[in-house]
């Protein structure tokens, strides 16, 4: 595992790429990544590219992260770029947000997006809203980045989605990346946006492996922010669904393929500015829409969806109401049949599709 | 002698215009005034530090007219500010700033343009020492196109270059402020951060979250409180433990200063600065100021203070007249040329006035823009779906 890290953080080794060829069926050139390793990557090249980015955190450098996202990091750059904080949010987004102000690229992490309630402030009312009120005088080139939404036992104050929270603000960028590509483009996108961008990643994510293509593993591979990705072609109905719950979704597609129900799967990518069009047009195909998302219900990013959907062309092609698979509306149990019985499961998604094709 | 050579030089000037311009001054020769003089200022309370600031500060007479011309500026300014305010052409939010000018003048005199400073929302009298125009300033106010942010700020949310506002968080600017602090030390430009907050905003969790990063990773920044005893209408004494804000750094040195004697501030931020730039990381300052409204301009301020304390201080610790009796005393200035600023002063901010008061609000088309920076123009939603906005960086 060791030498797998090593090569990936060097770059594209083509001795790597003939090692590697028993995990994958597709292209030679193509490698297995895994998000952690995605995430590792991006900010490793972006680190290298530009001499003012630096990442600020808890366990960011000698612990080499948290969730040893950073691995590696701290060794290479040193104390000036990668820097180790108390466990002080407020304090550190705030100094992070400033930093950003006076010329520099802040990649600020918070151990998890519970922790960074504490530091909301500093996001939406330091960095979101300043270019606004400022009228075009104060950019804020800042990331934002962290595991988001539930993990594995770790309970309710440790398990919540931010999606919809910073989702809400106007001046804010927020992505939600699924895949290892989706990861590594997203991230250096972000890094290299020149205002304020949160970064929701998945902890439960973070060491599952996917098929990294040629042009993923390039240093400029970036995915732009704003537009989402059709992961699954399908002509019966349209799954959204952003972060971990995509991989749910295309589960729940596989089975629901064997009975001759064809779902296109929806990956947003991004939760704002929220690719509405690329959801339109796959509505006014296949005529029904279900949203899946691992946060609570109301006002939620499903919910947000399919009221867009609601003021949009796609309404007159729905055949049905358009609805949404959410977490249930319940801070999160420990225990882990609660646990498990709290965010959607794969036949959840597949009772929803098949009440709403009524079959 | 002094009234007899102005009697020589208006005869002289015979037709001379009256307009008090600066051509009177001129007929005057500078034999006639003190170039500099040296004065004993107040001695600063000091918290781990084995010595302070001078106990002597140096004015010269250019000096000392540029701070007085600075500081009516600024008082004239937000007097009209008040006004404008009572006649319902500022409307929310309003901080004045009178009363505390000693504050802003002496701090930048102890600092440069090059340098960065970021403070709270009783922030006009910055915005002005840190590069704005009193029509810019004013134009904000009144929520004009001509305003420095555009008329979408107002009065908390005014920014120049190095200057980050302008903030109306309580506290919130404080980190932000060492975070200008830690990109000025990344950058290795012997720049620093000037971050202001009052005593009200002292108490706040994440100053002592500051206190402790910037004072762990040596960054360059001057913390400052401009304790003006009262956040909001809660006296101090009502608010703090401890008022002793010099010392609420605890590791981090301190010193206690009078903010009503520009010289005193200047002094202070001097010996502040080098402190920084020295590489010793951070320092606190406690300015002992006053202001002479109330916290906003729908606090008449005298619930909680009584109009004797307020007058008090206006007669024996007016900034403004403090350094105009100094430098007459030592005859660095005459009547006439500092009531020929005041006229200028007056004139300025007459004529800014004029500007934030017939200037055009923003167009309607601006609504929308400036969400981000170097971007496409993307859509916005109107109030409705029907609505679609346009918005560019």
């Amino acid at each position: 595992m060791a030498s797998l890290r090593c090569f990936l953080r060097s770059g594209r080794n083509a001795v790597s790429v003939i090692l590697r060829r028993e995990f994958h069926k597709t292209s030679p050139a193509a490698l297995q990544v895994t998000v952690r390793d995605a995430l590792n990557q991006a900010m490793d090249e972006e680190l290298e590219r530009d001499e003012r980015v630096f990442l600020l955190g808890e366990e960011v450098a000698q612990y080499d992260g948290a969730y040893k996202v950073s691995r590696g990091l701290w060794k290479k750059y040193g104390d000036k770029r990668i820097i180790d904080t108390p466990i002080t949010e407020m304090g550190f987004a705030g100094i992070a947000v400033g930093a950003a102000m006076a010329g520099l690229r802040p990649i600020c992490e918070f151990m998890t997006f519970n922790f960074s309630m504490q530091a909301i402030d500093q996001v939406i009312n330091s960095a979101a809203k300043t270019y606004y009120m400022s009228a075009g005088l104060q950019p804020v080139p800042i990331v934002f980045r962290g595991p988001n939404g539930a993990s594995a036992g770790v309970a309710a104050q440790h398990s919540q989605c931010f999606a919809a929270w910073y989702g809400h603000c106007p001046g804010l960028k927020v992505i939600s990346p699924w895949s290892a590509e989706d990861a590594k483009g997203l991230l250096k996108s972000a890094i290299r946006d020149d205002n304020p961008v949160v970064v929701l990643e998945n902890e439960l994510m973070y060491g599952v492996p996917f098929e990294m293509s040629e042009e993923a593993q390039s240093k400029d591979f970036t995915i732009p922010i704003g537009k989402a990705k059709v992961e699954r072609q399908g002509s019966h109905i349209t799954l959204v669904s952003h972060s971990r719950m995509v991989g749910h979704c295309l589960d729940a597609a596989a089975v629901l393929a064997k009975e001759g129900i064809e779902c296109e799967v929806i990956n947003l990518r991004t939760i704002r500015p929220m690719d509405i069009d690329t959801i339109e047009a796959s509505v006014m195909k296949t005529n029904h829409l279900i949203t899946v998302e691992g946060g609570w219900p109301q006002f939620g990013v499903g919910a947000e969806i399919c009221a867009r959907i609601m003021e949009g062309q796609a309404f007159n092609y729905l055949d049905a109401p358009a609805i949404r698979v959410t977490g249930v509306d319940i801070p999160m149990p420990y225990a882990k049949i609660l646990e498990d019985h709290s965010t959607p499961q794969i036949k959840d998604i597949i009772f929803s599709v098949k009440k709403t094709l009524n079959v | 002698m002094q009234k007899m050579l102005t009697i020589i030089s208006n005869v002289l000037r015979g037709s001379a215009s009256r307009n008090g311009t600066r051509v009177v001054v001129s007929a005057r020769t500078y034999a006639d005034f003190t170039p500099q003089a040296t004065f004993d200022i107040k001695k600063c309370d000091l918290h781990r530090l084995e010595e302070g600031p001078p106990q002597q500060a140096v004015l010269t007479r250019e000096e000392g007219l540029q701070y007085y011309r600075t500081m009516q500026t600024m008082r004239r300014m937000e007097l009209k500010a008040d006004q404008l305010y009572k006649q319902k052409i500022i409307r929310g939010f309003c901080h004045l700033y009178d009363g505390q000018e000693a504050c802003a003048v002496g701090i930048e005199a102890g600092i440069n343009l090059t340098d960065h400073l970021i403070t709270a929302y009783r922030a006009h009298g910055y915005t002005l020492t840190r590069g704005g125009t009193v029509r810019e300033i004013l134009a904000e106010l009144t929520g004009r196109r001509g305003g420095i942010a555009k008329g979408k700020g107002g009065s908390m949310h005014m920014y120049t270059k190095n200057f980050y506002g302008g903030n109306g968080i309580v506290g919130a600017q404080v980190p932000l402020g060492a975070g200008v602090a830690l990109a000025c030390k990344y950058q290795e430009k012997n720049e620093l951060c000037v971050c202001l907050y009052g005593d009200g905003a002292a108490n706040q969790g994440q100053i002592f979250e500051t206190y402790n990063m910037a004072s762990l990773w040596k960054l360059p920044c001057i913390f400052i409180c401009e304790n003006n005893k009262y956040g909001m209408g809660t006296s101090v004494e009502r608010a703090a433990a401890s008022t002793d804000y010099y010392k609420r750094g605890d590791f981090i040195p301190g010193l206690r200063v009078d903010g009503m004697d520009v010289l005193c501030v200047r002094e202070a931020t001097k010996f502040a600065a080098e402190h920084c730039r020295s590489g010793k990381g951070p320092i606190l300052m406690e300015l002992q100021t006053y202001r002479y409204h109330g916290h906003s301009m729908s606090d008449p301020g005298i619930s909680y203070r009584t109009r004797e304390e307020i007058q008090e201080v206006r007669s024996k610790s007016d900034p403004i007249s403090m350094l105009k009796d100094r430098m007459l005393n030592n005859n660095m200035a005459s009547v006439e040329e500092l009531k020929e600023i005041d006229v200028e002063v007056r004139k300025e901010i007459e004529d800014a006035a004029q500007f934030a008061t017939t200037d055009p609000e923003p167009p309607l088309d601006d609504l929308c823009n400036h969400l981000f920076y170097n971007d496409p123009p993307i859509e916005v939603r109107g109030t409705n779906p029907w609505t679609k906005l346009k918005s560019v960086s």
